[in-house]
């Protein structure tokens, strides 16, 4: 069974802009989805279709095999959606926000008590429960979005932008929640710019751009299109200078840091052999961030050049 | 959703919208009986006792029903239109919307709101009103059913008026322009007999006269409506019909997304 699947979803606005122009869209229960696109290309009104918050043009879309027109109400009672902007009266209390949001979902009062406790101590905000949410901070609120968005234990869980702007600790907490929640059976579509964020969390990923998608493919697959990588080694010993015979684009970032850049084909076992020989100790080796980053501009960057892909 | 679920949804809005303005009391529940408090010392007290008798009553005992309206049709519009508002301002609507709630369940929980505040206050505004004349009902179902009908009715009104409302400053538009100029016309401070029988013609295209008149014969037992060949019944069944009228004409914008969707 499909967790969402979107057929020839189309959107124009009043004024003649096509946000969306005919996609087909797939997602596969269980999996932790990237949708990724520039600013503009459509992710937030197919979010918004999704969500009934955009009235599309024309086109279907099926919530776990429920047609969203044709049985609204039931195909609502699996989704949960983390908007990008705050979408809570800031003036109530955190416990009352995610226990009314339980309340709509016709959750009886014990439920909706019982799953707010749960997703506000998960969410480490159950401290703030009698707090009125204006005087929390940019990352709390963040917080008390997923919790309302899960307090229906939704099987569908998108989430739009969840980690504008909030610092790295929230980041990597948030991260590691949503990686155990998808583990346990909730389907998760993501949208963000942290492209990072979707290579380390995502199976899949599509790319919206212009409201057209120009790639729907698994992350493993988009990755090994990659022509070169780039790794980073950290250095047990200070170096001061790079060996002569290191064949390879190398740049040393600082005495303790040296970036390689490997082209498609090549292997890693040269690359140690080569470091090992220098009487260089290698202490840990990681991908450089924006392998993602780099393919997601050529995507975009050639869909504005005419399609070529 | 099951109608248990639906019952639960509903209970859980209308619980919101009583706890925000029970939280803000000062600001919903003081001011009307402030203001009625005033009515009554000026209009009753001072100037009432040299006015006399006022549609075969003494000017304060004709004036209380038409107050209480006044209160109710104002708290209950203003209840609806402030809070549905403020909510697609802050685009806290957006929690309903992507539940499986359906748009008559909204409507439903916004108009109780409106409801629950306009019985509220019309409840404060009779008991300050108790302080100044000892008052009797002569029908109390029909007081009843004419208030929270009236109540309903405006609190439509004000979900209506919040529909299409882009900026704050269109809340205030149909309250001020035409919801006031109404009930001031409508009977609230003087019997329309008093007026040439051409603005008495005028004033019975005013629906606000017949709420008005209705609740002052349930209270009374006597209104300007029987006196101008018009029965009680005419009157409920113009508050029904309108009702009818609006929560079409909402439940039809709901459903287009109008002012919630884009």
């Amino acid at each position: 069974m499909k967790a969402l699947s979107i057929s020839n979803l189309k959107k124009e606005y009043a004024g003649g802009l096509q946000a969306l122009k005919g996609i087909d869209l797939e997602v596969s229960q269980g999996d932790f989805f990237a949708l990724l696109g520039p600013n503009g290309a459509g992710k937030s009104t197919t979010i918004g279709v999704i969500s009934s918050l955009v009235t599309k043009t024309s086109g279907q879309v099926k919530i776990l095999d429920i047609d969203i027109d044709e049985n609204h109400s039931l195909a609502k009672k699996k989704l949960g959606v983390v908007g990008q902007e705050v979408n809570f009266n800031q003036f109530e209390k955190v416990g009352d926000i995610i226990r009314n949001q339980a309340g709509y979902h016709g959750l009886s009062f014990k439920e909706a008590r019982e799953n707010a406790k749960y997703y506000m101590q998960k969410l480490d905000i159950w401290d703030k429960r009698n707090e009125q949410a204006r005087k929390l901070s940019g990352g709390m609120k963040r917080r008390v979005m997923v919790a309302k968005a899960l307090v229906n234990n939704p099987e569908l869980l998108i989430l739009d932008e969840p980690t504008a702007g909030v610092d790295i600790e929230l980041r990597r907490s948030l991260w590691d929640f949503l990686t155990e929640i998808n583990n346990e059976g909730t389907t998760i579509i993501l949208t963000t710019h942290y492209l990072e964020e979707a290579e380390r969390l995502c199976r899949n990923i599509a790319i919206i751009d212009s409201g057209e998608i120009v790639e729907n493919t698994s992350m493993q697959e988009l990755l090994t299109r990659l022509e070169e990588e780039t790794f980073v080694f950290d250095l047990k010993n200070p170096l001061q200078t790079l060996p002569d015979n290191l064949e390879y684009q190398a740049v040393l970032e600082n005495p303790q840091k040296l970036k390689v850049t490997i082209g498609k084909g090549q292997g890693l076992n040269t690359i140690f052999e080569v470091l090992s020989n220098s009487g260089i100790q290698i202490s840990s080796m990681r991908n450089d961030t924006g392998r993602l980053e780099e393919l997601f501009m050529g995507l975009v960057d050639s869909n504005l050049n005419g399609g070529e892909r | 959703m099951t109608p248990l679920e639906q019952y639960r949804a509903l209970l859980t809005i209308l619980y919101k919208e009583i706890h925000r303005f029970m939280r803000i009391w000062t600001q919903t529940l003081i001011p009307p009986a402030i203001m009625i408090m005033l009515y009554f010392v000026i209009f009753g007290t001072l100037i009432g006792k040299r006015i006399g008798q006022m549609g075969g009553f003494d000017y304060m005992q004709f004036m209380i029903p038409g107050l209480i309206m006044m209160s109710v049709i104002s708290n209950s519009y203003s209840n609806v239109v402030s809070s549905f508002f403020g909510q697609k301002f802050a685009r806290s609507i957006e929690e309903l919307l992507i539940t499986p709630l359906p748009h008559y369940l909204i409507l439903l929980g916004w108009v109780l709101g409106g409801v629950a505040r306009g019985l509220l206050v019309g409840a404060i505004v009779t008991i300050v009103s108790l302080w100044f004349y000892d008052l009797s009902v002569n029908n109390w179902t029909l007081s009843i059913f004419v208030v929270i009908s009236t109540s309903i009715l405006f609190s439509l009104g004000g979900f209506l008026n919040a529909l299409f409302a882009e900026s704050f400053d269109d809340i205030s538009i149909i309250p001020t322009f035409i919801m006031q100029p109404l009930i001031y016309l409508g009977g609230v401070f003087y019997s329309i007999q008093l007026l040439p029988s051409f603005w008495q013609t005028v004033s019975l295209a005013n629906p606000i006269l017949y709420m008005i008149n209705a609740f002052r014969y349930s209270i009374l037992g006597a209104s300007d409506l029987e006196a101008l060949g018009f029965s009680i019944n005419y009157a409920i069944f113009m508050i029904i019909g309108f009702i009818v009228l609006f929560a079409s004409i909402c439940l039809w914008f709901l459903h287009k997304g109008r002012g919630i969707r884009t």
